[in-house]
């Protein structure tokens, strides 16, 4: 954080375009949706790529983690109420090794549960970068895939790949809790194939994921990446 | 220096193995959770798999330097609580540290792991620890009442504070148990493990619903796995504990699974058939019969 602010002190146009200069170069985050005495509260470093292990290490690694897959409990969506089945006798995720966590940092599996309006894509990406990787994403129903029916509505995202990504869709409208499972099948096995690295892939394209936020969400008031 | 090293091997041997068998009871009773509602369930060996999952997490938020200790202070309550426990009367290997006055101290590492705890919850910062902790923390101050006063009346029955000598002096026939010596000591007993354990109707403490899962809130990653393992033994302990003080200990380790595994599948079933109480509540109830039950067994054995 630069001290000259914090003292507040003016700065002319042109400094400030210095010190946004100085941070692109030192790889910090700008946080210029905060406010000045807030900067201080969050970190701005940039999140940094963590490279799998390697060979018999990562498939024993990719092995649990597709074992263990931890649903974050935000439901995001219309799509969410095909969710709930899914913990019930009849379609038991827990067979799986599926279970709903309630908080973000321990969940690994993010499912964004149809469409996902311009309010709730703010809660989105906030409860995605809480979460720690490696995590996944699943995207549930057509409204994930392109806007679906809201597909030109004033309120709501189309591609929710543009913001997050995403590692498996399931198309549909509503797609059943059959079709979840399957999802969740199909999940598994990619992460066994080491084909799920959606944090690394934010992270190295982290500033074209933050400039379409930033499009969408107007009333950025929250730290660039801080969790 | 070979008597030390043959009994740091013993120890780690015990720990080895409760640390399995905590984890895989705990797998078994999710089934059995799961048979209840009517589902298959998770297979008995997910807690390992989850364990696993968490410690190969690639990144992980620390709070500082409590909250790296948080975690840590929780397992060396957890180890404490069993290492001070006889787990097998007789045995070599099993009756780890035990000592003439090892129940208070086990009483007191049971509180341990929880206050270490609440301090690296609080430095988390998240709303919802503090309040999943302070929650946990009244609960617990409630049932160590009906648990302390059932302590105190086995105590005065047999003189000691050593588990040791509470177990061999329930040898010799089912009838010796204090369950049938001193049945109001272990009813009051009883009911106060069943907060202990935190199943309905006591969950309040970690209520998912409501404060995201309390205490632990913003643990994650390996400090995570390092709770589910903690838990695993600190679950273990306190049911080697409970056997040994109502139910004559156990003379081979097949005794001690039948018997831990009976204790076990009773705060189960307590815990499948009721709603929740609320924090007040269940300070309400704790304060209410159980602790007259304790008052009663110990009244009864001054007299």
């Amino acid at each position: 954080m630069k001290e000259s602010n914090m003292d507040g002190l003016q700065t002319t146009a042109t400094e400030t375009e210095q010190q946004l200069e100085d941070m692109a170069k030192e790889m910090r985050l700008a946080n210029d949706g905060l406010l000045e005495q807030d900067k201080g509260y969050f970190c701005d470093v940039r999140p940094h790529r963590v490279e799998p292990y390697k060979g018999i290490m990562e498939s024993f690694a990719n092995w649990a983690r597709s074992q263990s897959l931890w649903i974050l409990g935000f439901g995001t969506g219309c799509g969410a109420i095909e969710l709930r089945p899914l913990m019930t006798s009849r379609f038991d995720m827990y067979r799986y090794g599926i279970q709903a966590r309630p908080t973000p940092r321990q969940s690994c599996v993010f499912i964004i549960g149809g469409y996902a309006s311009v309010k709730t894509l703010k809660r989105i990406v906030r409860s995605y970068e809480q979460m720690q990787g490696p995590k996944f994403v699943l995207g549930l129903g057509s409204c994930t895939v392109n806007g679906g029916m809201y597909w030109d509505s004033y309120n709501t995202i189309n591609r929710i790949d543009q913001y997050i990504p995403v590692d498996v869709y399931i198309a549909g409208c509503m797609p059943r809790p059959e079709a979840l499972l399957g999802g969740f099948i199909k999940l598994k096995q990619m992460i066994r194939e080491g084909k799920c690295e959606g944090m690394n892939k934010y992270i190295d394209d982290f500033d074209w994921y933050k400039a379409n936020q930033k499009q969408i969400i107007h009333d950025w008031n929250m730290p660039d990446y801080n969790w | 220096m070979n008597e030390i090293m043959t009994k740091a091997w013993y120890t780690l041997i015990s720990l080895f193995v409760i640390t399995n068998y905590g984890l895989l009871l705990g797998g078994t009773m999710a089934r059995v959770r799961a048979k209840v509602q009517g589902r298959i369930g998770q297979p008995v060996w997910q807690p390992y798999i989850d364990i696993l999952k968490n410690n190969f997490k690639r990144t992980g938020i620390y709070h500082g330097v409590m909250f790296y200790l948080g975690p840590v202070f929780r397992l060396a309550g957890g180890l404490g609580t069993y290492l001070f426990i006889p787990a097998v009367y007789g045995s070599l290997v099993f009756s780890n540290f035990s000592f003439s006055g090892d129940l208070l101290l086990v009483m007191y590492f049971i509180f341990f792991g929880q206050l270490g705890m609440a301090l690296g919850a609080g430095q988390s910062g998240h709303p919802y620890s503090p309040l999943g902790v302070s929650r946990g923390l009244a609960q617990m101050t409630a049932f160590e009442v009906p648990f302390a006063l059932s302590v105190i009346a086995i105590a005065s029955q047999y003189q000691t504070l050593s588990i040791t000598e509470i177990v061999a002096a329930q040898q010799g026939g089912i009838l010796n148990w204090v369950a049938f010596t001193n049945p109001l000591a272990m009813v009051a007993g009883m009911i106060s493990f069943l907060g202990m354990s935190m199943g309905n109707p006591f969950s309040v403490v970690i209520a998912p619903q409501e404060i995201p899962i309390g205490p632990p809130t913003e643990m994650q990653s390996s400090f995570l796995g390092m709770l589910q393992t903690n838990r695993a033994i600190f679950n273990g302990a306190k049911l080697v504990l409970f056997m040994n003080l109502y139910f004559g200990g156990a003379t081979n380790i097949g005794v001690m699974v039948i018997k831990t595994f009976l204790i076990y599948l009773y705060t189960v079933i307590v815990d499948a058939s009721f709603p929740r109480f609320r924090t007040d509540q269940s300070i309400r109830f704790f304060l209410g019969i159980p602790a007259l039950i304790g008052i009663a067994a110990v009244v009864l054995q001054m007299l």
